[in-house]
């Protein structure tokens, strides 16, 4: 069977050299299994490249998984002098400063994210969702600046004084511990940075769920005459319940990892676990970035591969965890999420 | 067993609240208002971002910001950011280099011939799931590839942590707009009896150019504001790039970029450098921000917000 190679108008009506169209013979027709076979490789490629960096870190950090043991994740040490390492501190850090961010952009991705959905003309949550989305692209180092050199001073005389005045600053948790260092740069200050940083997703992935409730059942809700606060807590919220859930899965991987603000902002205390959350402490991806480059001994190099090896399973199982319970909240609502 | 279980059990129901109107339209107000309050603030942070940075940035841009290479001595008062300027760009170019063909290309096999095979299945959960991994991981990956083996930092192996970073994102926008193509127009393609690449390449991608070209930019502009993966793969130098090779090539040794430099500068003592920081972060928000207005403008087509 022959076929004719033909140019294909690209569009109905779109003008075109119409000599194009005459046939050319018969070829050899090495183009489709040749683009095919080139497509397929870059498929694969990803997929190897990305079980790829699996397998590269597990291979560098391998000195310190069998030099070290258990001891990396229950033990609070940073000292190349000593050769010992242990990344408790940093683990709590890190989860510590997401749970402030969690605590904080939850409700406000939540209630933004009925505004744009129920509240306002689809033209103004299409601005104000932009804005909003815009902020996810603002690179993670100016969230650090600016965090730095406004956000700190500011924590430090007003915020952390007042509440430390209150009774609250005589619970534990709130109540500063030995490193204490005025409260601005802090565990609190990092979660606050990233509460922001995180918003957008939460936001996105949040409207997009409520959007999927089905208009009928929000009508009905209507029609026995119930409010719009009703329908969204009675009927939204319910239905999107677990849709929510996933975008808060999303978020909290995402703070996990945030690197640069956190480095700036969490205080870099490597050897003490944060007594309170206004105590400064560290963070996985900011004890990375802070020490990598100085570090010399192979140890160090292999622990801090090794750290990068621990964000890495904590951010994709969280991924994962995000994707299945999405897919299944798809499955069940049978909307798109 | 208990005597009670005569009747057989009715549904149960809320039992019926007497609520008075005023208190229902209230509790509605005071949640539209924190609604409002909520996305006002979200808009409000955004402003008091950019303002802090447009007022702090602007006094360091002047001719020598532009001109200029990075200070060697920390107490000076003159120097700038352009061999960082280069340097990013460079090495921002590399990546996409590396990453827009093999990204699209496997973008087009997961929309148009893998499908919902399964080789294209598990491709597409690695990569949905290589998406959220933090930034800084695919920097330590590219220390331990090409930085330790090798002995020395390159600019480089920068290029290759912000391509691993582009990669799946290029490849997922590929394919969720190459899905958008209706299926007609690739039957009327092979029907005329075009092969399958022409039909992809000619009909199918350029039907769906804006979207591309869109999706493309935005991965660029995702990582040129990348930290993290610089740190410790490209490094920073108060130098010029000297060409491909040798100690201040791109392939040979330290590159100096705008975001390492930015670091490095907001971490130093002295208000100079501090400066030049905000200088360089004012630079790249621009950038980033200009280029995703002007893509959106150019290109819109249904975004869902």
């Amino acid at each position: 069977m022959s076929t004719v190679d033909i140019d294909i108008p690209p569009q109905a009506g779109a003008p075109r050299g119409s000599a194009s169209a005459e046939p050319r013979g018969h070829r050899l027709r090495l183009g489709d299994p040749i683009f095919r076979g080139l497509a397929t490789a870059s498929g694969v490629f990803l997929a190897v490249a990305m079980v790829g960096l699996g397998v590269v870190l597990v291979i560098d950090s391998w000195p310190a998984i069998t030099g070290l043991g258990t001891k990396m994740l229950t033990t609070v040490a940073w000292s190349p002098s000593t050769g010992e390492y242990g990344a408790l501190a940093a683990l709590v850090g890190t989860f510590l400063s997401t749970i402030v961010a969690m605590i904080i952009a939850v409700p406000l991705a939540l209630v933004i994210a009925l505004l744009l959905v129920e509240l306002v003309h689809p033209k103004v949550a299409r601005v104000v969702g932009t804005v909003i989305e815009m902020l996810a692209s603002i690179p993670s180092i100016v969230f650090g600046m600016v965090g730095i050199f406004t956000i700190v001073p500011f924590m430090q005389d007003h915020v952390v004084p007042w509440v430390l005045s209150t009774p609250l600053g005589k619970v534990p948790g709130i109540e500063p511990g030995p490193n204490y260092a005025g409260g601005g740069v802090s565990v609190f200050t990092a979660g606050v940075v990233l509460a922001f940083m995180v918003l957008p997703f939460i936001t996105a992935v949040s409207r997009d769920v409520m959007k999927m409730v089905p208009q009928v059942t929000k009508e009905a809700g209507y029609g026995l005459g119930s409010t719009t606060w009703e329908v969204m807590r009675k009927i939204s919220l319910r239905y999107a319940n677990s849709g929510i859930v996933g975008a808060i899965f999303i978020g909290f991987g995402r703070a996990l990892g945030e690197t640069m603000a956190v480095a700036f902002l969490i205080g870099s205390v490597f050897t003490a676990l944060p007594h309170s959350v206004f105590d400064p402490g560290t963070s996985i991806a900011s004890l990375i970035a802070l020490t990598f480059s100085e570090a010399t001994d192979k140890l160090q190099i292999s622990a801090l591969i090794e750290l990068g090896l621990i964000l890495f399973v904590l951010t994709i199982v969280f991924q994962i965890a995000a994707q299945a319970w999405l897919r299944r909240v798809q499955r069940v609502t049978g909307g798109r999420a | 067993m208990s005597a009670v279980a005569e009747t057989p059990q009715a549904p149960q129901m809320a039992p019926m609240r007497r609520r008075s109107v005023t208190g229902r339209k209230a509790a509605d107000l005071v949640v539209k208002v924190f609604s409002w309050v909520g996305a006002l603030f979200g808009i409000a942070v955004m402003a008091f971002v950019l303002y802090e940075v447009m007022i702090r940035g602007l006094k360091a841009w002047n001719v020598a910001f532009f001109t200029q290479t990075w200070p060697l001595d920390p107490m000076s008062t003159s120097g700038g950011m352009a061999n960082a300027i280069v340097g990013t760009i460079i090495i921002t170019a590399g990546a996409a280099l590396i990453a827009i063909p093999i990204g699209f290309m496997a973008g087009v096999y997961l929309a148009e011939y893998g499908r919902n095979g399964r080789v294209a299945t598990s491709i597409r959960m690695v990569t949905n799931v290589v998406m959220g991994v933090p930034s800084i991981i695919v920097g330590v990956f590219a220390f331990a590839i090409l930085v330790k083996p090798l002995q020395h930092y390159s600019g480089f192996a920068g290029s290759v942590a912000l391509a691993f970073l582009m990669l799946p994102v290029m490849a997922r926008t590929t394919e969720d707009i190459l899905n958008l193509v209706p299926n007609e127009l690739r039957e009327s393609g092979l029907a005329m009896g075009a092969p399958r690449w022409r039909v992809t390449l000619r009909v199918i991608c350029k039907a769906a150019r804006g979207g591309l070209i869109t999706g493309a930019t935005l991965a660029v502009v995702r990582v040129a504001g990348e930290t993290a993966p610089l740190l410790f793969t490209a490094l920073s130098s108060p130098y010029w790039i000297t060409g491909l090779f040798g100690s201040g090539g791109y392939f040979g040794g330290p590159v100096a970029n705008m975001t390492k430099s930015i670091w490095d500068g907001a971490q130093s003592p002295y208000p100079h450098m501090q400066a030049l920081a905000w200088g360089g972060a004012l630079f790249i928000m621009v950038f980033i921000l200009g280029l995703n207005i002007l893509v959106r403008v150019l290109f819109q087509r249904g975004k869902e917000w």
